[in-house]
C-alpha cells in the first residue's frame, strides 16, 4: 500500500510500509549506507507525519518482509496476541504513542499489551518519539527474569562481568572476574567472550568460572559467548548455565550467523533440561545490534532500526534471561557518532522493554566512531534514568580482546550511585556478606587478605 | 602525579594480578571514580588510535624506496574523497577513481604478483610494518614477475579492483587494520589468487595483527610466502586454502 503526505503544496509519496519506516527514522549512516535514508529533513519529517496516521492494523496486514520468504516474520505474525491487540486495535502509530506516554498506561499495563506489538509497531512508535519519551515510557516498564538471582526490579541495575583476554588464559580471566567482583560487578552473568570458539577451550573456561561462583557461593550465572552449536555440543560435557547467542531480525541475517528458529528451540529445550537454575528458568542470553542485516546484506529494504525491533521477537520467543543490543560496536558506518549511537541505544532499550524484554545495553564504541568516554558517560546516565536491566563491566572500560570501549567496573558503581540503584538483591546480600559493599551500597576497602584474594 | 600521597585514591592490593592480564586491573579508586591518572593513560590510548585513523600513508617515501628494487609502481585512489566520507561509506573505499582505474588499465605487464600498500584505518601501521617485512618477502618471491601499488582511502576489497584491472595473478594487499587502544598500528595481509570484482571474504586469507607487540616479521613473512606457494599450487585462494602448521613448518 502507499502513503502520501501533502505539505506546503509538495507531495510527499512512500510506495509502501517499510520505506515511510525508513524514511521516517532519525538519520543514521546505516540507512545512507543502504540507500533508505530520506533524501531531505523535510521529507524524514514528512514521513513522520504519514507514519502518524498509520492504524496498527496495517502492520498486520503488510508484512515488510514476505510470510512465505522469511521465519521470522512467520514468527511475528503466528504469535501475535490478537486478543491483547483488541484494546489499542483502533490506534493509530501516533495513537499509540500518546496512550504509551498517558498517565493511565502503567507497568501493569504495559506488560499486558506486550504481545499485542509486533516489532514493526513497535520500531514504528520509537520512530516518532524524543529521546525523553523513549526514556519516560521506557521507565515504567518492568520487565523481571531469574535463573540464580533477580534481574530487572525496579530500582536494581546489574552488571555483566566481562572478564575477555586476548589469548584466553583463564589466569588473565580470572584476575579480571576477581577484580570485577571486588567492584561489585556480575549480578547479570559472568560472561566471557572467547578468542576461539572452540569445544575444548570453552568447556575449560565455563569449568573455571563455575568453580569460582561454587566456592565463593556466588548467587549469579556463567556463561562462554560462544556459538549456539558449541554450547550444544558442551551441554552433557560442561556446565552450562545461559546459552548465548548473537541474532538478528531477519531469516537471513541469522543465517549468516549459522543458525535458525529450530535450531535455537533445541537449545533453549537442551538447556532448560540441566534445571540448572535455582530461582527461575531463564536461560537465554541474547547479543543484537542495529546493522546486523545490512552487514550480511539481508535486510529487505528494511530499515536499520527496524531489523533491530525485529530480533527482539526472535529473543522473547525464547523468555530469555539478558538481552542487550551491542549498540557502539558495529562501527561508523552503521552509527557515526556520539548522537547516533546514544539514539540508537535509547531506542533499542525502548522498543525491547515494550515488547517485555529483559533489556541491558553494552554501552560501547570503537575508535573510528566518533565517540569518547563523555558521549558512553552520557548514555549510561540516560539508560540508567530509562531502566535499563543491566549494563557491561569491563576493567577500566577496555576489552582487550574485542578492542573497543566498553563500561567499566567504576562506571556501574558511578550509575547506581548517582540514580540509587542497588545490585540484584541477592548479589547485595552477598557483595554485603564478602565485605565488599557496606549497609548504604557503598564499596568498602578490601584488605590483602579478602577471601577473594587469598584463595586464588 | 602523586596519587600515593593524595589521601581520596585508595589502591587496590591485588596489584600482583596484573602480571595475568594486559586488562586494566586494580586500578583503584577515588570515590565511585578511576583514579586521574588512569583516567589520562586511557585517554591518551584513545588520542593515539583517533590519530592513526587520520594519519596519512607517506606514498612519497614507499614509492621512493620500492622504486629503487626496480619494480614497476602505481599510485592509486579509491572513489572516497576524504576520511570522513570513507568511514560512512565503505562502499566507495571498495571503487578505484575513475583515473586510476584509467591508469591501471594501460598496463602492459604481465603479473604474477601485485602488492599493494593500502591505508585502511591505520596508515601508520603500513608506513611502519609494510617495507621491513617486504625486505624479508621478495627475496622468497624470485621467479614471480611483481609488481607495486600505493592505494589511499582503501578498503580491503579495493584490492580486487586493482589486481583485476591490472590483470594480475595474485594480489597481496597489505593495510591498516581499526585501531584498539593497545595495537593502534596494526597491519592486515590479505592474499587473493585471481582477483575480480565482486569477491567476498571467503575467497581471502587474512594474515593479522602484524605490530611490534603483535605477530613478527618473520612470522608474517613465513605465513604470507606460504600462502602465496599454496595458492600458485592451487590456484584458488581463501577458505580452500588451510593453514596447516606442521607443512608450514617443514615448508
Amino acid at each position: 500500500m502507499s502513503y502520501s503526505y501533502t505539505i506546503r503544496h509538495h507531495v510527499y509519496s512512500f510506495p509502501d510500509l517499510k520505506s515511510v519506516l525508513a524514511k521516517a527514522s532519525p538519520f543514521r549512516t546505516g540507512d545512507a549506507l543502504a540507500g533508505l535514508a530520506a533524501e531531505s529533513n523535510m521529507e524524514r519529517v514528512a514521513a513522520q507525519f504519514v507514519l502518524s496516521e498509520i492504524p496498527l492494523k496495517d502492520f498486520l496486514n503488510e508484512a515488510i518482509i514476505p510470510y512465505e520468504e522469511d521465519e521470522v516474520t512467520r514468527l511475528i505474525m503466528d504469535t501475535h496476541d490478537a486478543v491483547a491487540f483488541q484494546e489499542i486495535s483502533g490506534f493509530t502509530v501516533g495513537d499509540l504513542r500518546n496512550w504509551l506516554l498517558s498517565h493511565e498506561v502503567d507497568s501493569q499495563k504495559l506488560a499486558q499489551i506486550a504481545k499485542a506489538l509486533t516489532p514493526e509497531m513497535v520500531a514504528a512508535v520509537s520512530k516518532l518519539m524524543r529521546n525523553q519519551d523513549l526514556i519516560a515510557v521506557a521507565q515504567k516498564c518492568e520487565v523481571v527474569t531469574q535463573f540464580r538471582n533477580t534481574i530487572g526490579k525496579k530500582g536494581h541495575l546489574s552488571v555483566r562481568l566481562q572478564p575477555n583476554h586476548p589469548t584466553d588464559d583463564l589466569r588473565g580471566i580470572a584476575a579480571s572476574i576477581v577484580d570485577g567482583l571486588l567492584y561489585g560487578s556480575g549480578d547479570a552473568v559472568i560472561g566471557i567472550n572467547p578468542v576461539t570458539d572452540s569445544v575444548d577451550i570453552v568447556g575449560d573456561q565455563l569449568k573455571m568460572m563455575d568453580e569460582i561462583r561454587q566456592r565463593f557461593d556466588i548467587p549469579t550465572q556463567i556463561c562462554v559467548l560462544c556459538h549456539l552449536t558449541t554450547s550444544l555440543e558442551l551441554l552433557k560435557k560442561a556446565p552450562i548455565d545461559l546459552v548465548f547467542q548473537s541474532i538478528g531480525g531477519t531469516e537471513k541475517t541469522n543465517a549468516s550467523f549459522g543458525i535458525n528458529l529450530s535450531m535455537l528451540q533445541e537449545a533453549y529445550e537442551g538447556a532448560l533440561e540441566l534445571k540448572r537454575g535455582t530461582l527461575g528458568n531463564n536461560l537465554m542470553y541474547f547479543e543484537t545490534g542495529q546493522g546486523s542485516s545490512l552487514s550480511a546484506n539481508a535486510h529487505w529494504g528494511v530499515d536499520q532500526q527496524t531489523c533491530e525491533a525485529r530480533a527482539y521477537a526472535v529473543a522473547r520467543h525464547f523468555n530469555p534471561l539478558l538481552v542487550n543490543s551491542v549498540v557502539g560496536f558495529i562501527g561508523p558506518e552503521y552509527l557515526y557518532d556520539g548522537k547516533q549511537i546514544t539514539r540508537a541505544g535509547l531506542e533499542d532499550h525502548f522498543c525491547g522493554k515494550l515488547m517485555g524484554l529483559p533489556m541491558g545495553m553494552d554501552v560501547c564504541y570503537t575508535n573510528h566512531a566518533e565517540a569518547d568516554q563523555d558521549d558512553m558517560d552520557n548514555l549510561l546516565t540516560l539508560l540508567g534514568v530509562a531502566g535499563c536491566n543491566f549494563i557491561m563491566g569491563v576493567p577500566g572500560s577496555d576489552d582487550v580482546m574485542l578492542n573497543y570501549q566498553s563500561t567499566s567496573f567504576h562506571d556501574a558503581l558511578y550509575v547506581r550511585k548517582v540514580l540509587n540503584k542497588k545490585p540484584a538483591p541477592e548479589f547485595e546480600k552477598w557483595l554485603r556478606n564478602m565485605g565488599i559493599l557496606d549497609e548504604m551500597g557503598n564499596r568498602l576497602a578490601v584488605e590483602p587478605s579478602h577471601r577473594l584474594l587469598k584463595n586464588l | 602525579m602523586k596519587e600515593e600521597q593524595s589521601k581520596p585514591t585508595i589502591r587496590d592490593p591485588w596489584e600482583n594480578l596484573k602480571e595475568f592480564t594486559n586488562a586494566r586491573i586494580a586500578l583503584g579508586s577515588v570515590g565511585n571514580a578511576i583514579p586521574l591518572n588512569e583516567v589520562l593513560q586511557l585517554k591518551f590510548a584513545h588520542a593515539h588510535s583517533k590519530d592513526a585513523i587520520i594519519t596519512e600513508l607517506d606514498v612519497v617515501a614507499l614509492k621512493k624506496e620500492m622504486q629503487s628494487w626496480g619494480y614497476p609502481i602505481w599510485e592509486v585512489k579509491s572513489q572516497a574523497s576524504d576520511r570522513a566520507e570513507y568511514l560512512k561509506r565503505p562502499d566507495l573505499g571498495r571503487i578505484l577513481d575513475k583515473t586510476s582505474e584509467a591508469l591501471l588499465r594501460k598496463n602492459k605487464y604481465s603479473l604474477d604478483i601485485i602488492f599493494v600498500l593500502a591505508d585502511g584505518l591505520s596508515a601508520g601501521a603500513v608506513n611502519q610494518n609494510a617495507l621491513p617485512l617486504l625486505q624479508l618477502l621478495l627475496p622468497q618471491l624470485q621467479g614471480y614477475s611483481i609488481g607495486f601499488v600505493t592505494a589511499t582511502m582503501a578498503r580491503v576489497a579495493l584490492g580486487d579492483a586493482i589486481g583485476s584491472a591490472l590483470n594480475a595473478k595474485f594480489v597481496v594487499l597489505f593495510i591498516g587494520e581499526r585501531p584498539g587502544l593497545s595495537s593502534p598500528e596494526s597491519m592486515g595481509i590479505y592474499t587473493t589468487y585471481a582477483p575480480k570484482l565482486g569477491l567476498t571474504d571467503e575467497r581471502r586469507n587474512c594474515i593479522s595483527n602484524i605490530h611490534s607487540n603483535g605477530l613478527n616479521y618473520q612470522h608474517a613473512t613465513s605465513l604470507a610466502g606460504y600462502l602465496i606457494r599454496q595458492s600458485f599450487a592451487k590456484q584458488i585462494s581463501g577458505v580452500d586454502i588451510k593453514i596447516n602448521l606442521k607443512e608450514l613448518l617443514e615448508d
